[in-house]
């Protein structure tokens, strides 16, 4: 979905310059024939645990209100994860977004509470400061891991617990929940045409980030960026620049999700997230996006980051414990990963 | 050659501290013409090189490119005035295709409001990659990632890049290194189209039959000085050898 890749390889006559990469070559279109490309593979998956699920319980999991349940359940992780595949696919990681979401949503919380009222005016002023605040925090991991050139692990781990600490500081560690009601009814638990505003919303910021990502100079430089910063600096590509507008957008993104997930649950749920980063890495690179950067796309993302979620809904569903979903997830997390080793073990070869 | 040359490098001097890599060295290459550069390492070849493409500025010294005096103050600027360079590592994108890596930093935009949001004409660049590609006789498809190419054809892919965007010269640095033979004659022959091309050619290379067997005129250094140049048809190996020890053309 990203770049465009030719399922069987780039190799036509080679008359002129026959070759000793021809092997590896060959070795790697077969293993993409096997495994299509693999968010297609994805795909299926997700159609056969639907299928599944659905075949043990037709009465409960295949119906309307199942499905905009989990979509509803997806969607906060989906905002996070389009950040997460810009991220990722520049060779980067981002641990940080769930404390800025946490650290956004006291901010928006607080702000709209200052301005009062449950005016569309101070939803505005709700959403601008989550954003603002989502950005900033964002814009400093992007200054010190390009500018500072420290590791992001450690940058996002330490603006993760910074974000979260502030949050806890500014909120004596008590959620707010004086929520204006309008966010809730609108935001957090509308409806137009039967599906919740929250997955439109969350639609909508999916697919401008996919078009981004596939069609635009700035998707580009994402993935040149990630596959060798060399080539971008030689090219005059200015990478630091890049790399700090990445994680402001993640930063921005993550913003907004606060604001969603404020407008959901009616409070600013400052322990509710401990585990947000680590599911959208893992929706990200379930979804094929490669850890070392270059590679992956959007759609990957989207299979990857619904697929627990079903799984979890199809536990429920089933009576199982639930807690069994985590334990697949993490499984599927390791096969992913190193499915994508071996791809580039393939291809160094 | 009434015509002046379409680099001409004159009295060039680029210190490191109390290093003197090149100390008042003289080069120039021709349009149409692929000129070898070799010494011994230290020479200061490379650092020749980086002063002509513009990552690296001369301590003293003037360079023209069509007879007008250049100021070189980044590779941006060489690259403006038509010099591409196809460094040892290549500088391509393993996971972006061909036609990407060859306008990687010079993408084409959708015109109107499409363009304005950075949306990529793809199909542009694709045609124009495959044109290029034809002209000089690479068979890479635009589409094919480059990681899925061989040796050979990455290197084809670079010199391809460069000859694309080069109105004047490229500057190559062991072209041929790591390849094969039949990768390397390859590339080699992609090198004499490009300069037939009209585009002047500079390499730099170790491998002196190599440079025996490809360029027009081969340029000594030692120890940062041009110690002499000679038409390559009447050179050979053992001159080249005691030029580069010596400092002493001909017998």
């Amino acid at each position: 979905m990203s770049e465009p890749s030719e399922p069987f390889g780039g190799l036509t006559t080679t008359t002129d310059l026959p070759t000793a990469g021809r092997d590896s070559g060959r070795a790697l279109r077969r293993f993409r024939s096997m495994f299509g490309s693999q968010s297609v593979a994805l795909f299926l998956v997700l159609v056969a645990l639907s299928l599944f699920f659905s075949a043990l319980r037709p009465d409960a999991f295949p119906t309307i209100a199942n499905a905009m349940n989990m979509a509803t359940n997806a969607s906060v992780l989906l905002v996070l994860g389009v950040g997460s595949t810009f991220v990722i696919l520049t060779g980067g990681i981002d641990l940080s977004i769930n404390g800025v979401l946490v650290f956004s949503g006291v901010i928006a919380a607080m702000a709209m509470v200052a301005v009062g009222g449950d005016s569309p005016g101070a939803l505005l002023v709700g959403l601008g400061c989550a954003v603002t605040a989502g950005s900033a925090w964002g814009l400093m991991n992007g200054f010190l891991v390009a500018k500072a050139k420290i590791p992001a692990l450690i940058v996002t781990l330490g603006t993760m617990g910074m974000s979260l600490g502030f949050a806890l500081l500014l909120t004596r560690g008590v959620d707010i929940s004086d929520v204006p009601e309008s966010l809730v009814l609108t935001v957090g638990s509308g409806r137009v045409g039967g599906i919740p505003i929250l997955v439109i919303i969350t639609a909508v910021v999916f697919i401008v980030g996919m078009l981004v990502l596939a069609f635009t100079r700035f998707g580009r430089y994402t993935y040149a960026v990630g596959s060798s910063r060399e080539a971008c600096r030689r090219a005059s590509i200015d990478v630091t620049a890049h790399l700090m507008k990445i994680y402001t957008l993640a930063g921005m993104l993550s913003g907004l999700a606060g604001y969603l997930s404020l407008a959901r649950f009616a409070t600013t749920t400052l322990s509710g997230h401990a585990t947000d980063n680590l599911q959208v890495i893992a929706g990200v690179v379930i979804g094929g996006t490669s850890l070392f950067g270059g590679s992956g796309g959007m759609m990957g993302t989207l299979v990857g980051t619904i697929i627990p979620v079903v799984l979890l809904d199809g536990f429920v569903v089933l009576g199982l414990p639930p807690f069994w979903q985590q334990v697949a997830v993490g499984a599927v997390l390791i096969g992913a990963v190193y499915a994508d080793q071996l791809r580039r073990n393939l291809r160094n070869r | 050659m009434s015509e002046p040359p379409l680099i001409d490098a004159c009295g060039i001097v680029r210190h490191f501290g109390h290093v003197r890599a090149l100390q008042g060295t003289d080069f120039s290459v021709g349009r149409g013409e692929i000129v070898g550069l070799i010494g011994d390492n230290g020479a200061g070849k490379s650092t020749l090189i980086r002063i002509l493409s513009g990552t690296d500025r001369p301590d003293d010294g003037e360079i023209r490119v069509n007879g007008q005096r250049m100021h070189f103050n980044g590779p941006q600027d060489a690259r403006a005035a038509g010099i591409e360079t196809v460094y040892q590592d290549l500088a391509l994108a393993p996971d972006l295709d061909a036609a990407a890596n060859v306008f990687l930093g010079r993408e084409l935009l959708r015109s109107g409001l499409l363009g304005r949001f950075g949306v990529l004409d793809k199909s542009r660049m694709v045609r124009q990659t495959r044109d290029a590609m034809s002209r000089l006789g690479v068979t890479i498809r635009p589409s094919a990632e480059v990681f899925t190419l061989s040796g050979g054809q990455q290197q084809s892919a670079a010199v391809a890049r460069a000859a694309m965007w080069a109105t004047s010269a490229i500057l190559m640095d062991e072209p041929t290194a790591n390849l094969g033979v039949m990768q390397t004659n390859g590339v080699l022959d992609l090198i004499r189209r490009v300069r037939d091309a009209g585009t002047a050619v500079v390499v730099i290379s170790h491998n002196l039959p190599q440079i025996l067997e490809i360029t027009d005129r081969i340029v000594i250094l030692r120890l940062g000085r041009t110690v002499g140049q000679v038409a390559t048809p009447e050179a050979s190996v053992d001159d080249l050898v005691r030029a580069m020890m010596s400092g002493k053309l001909g017998s």
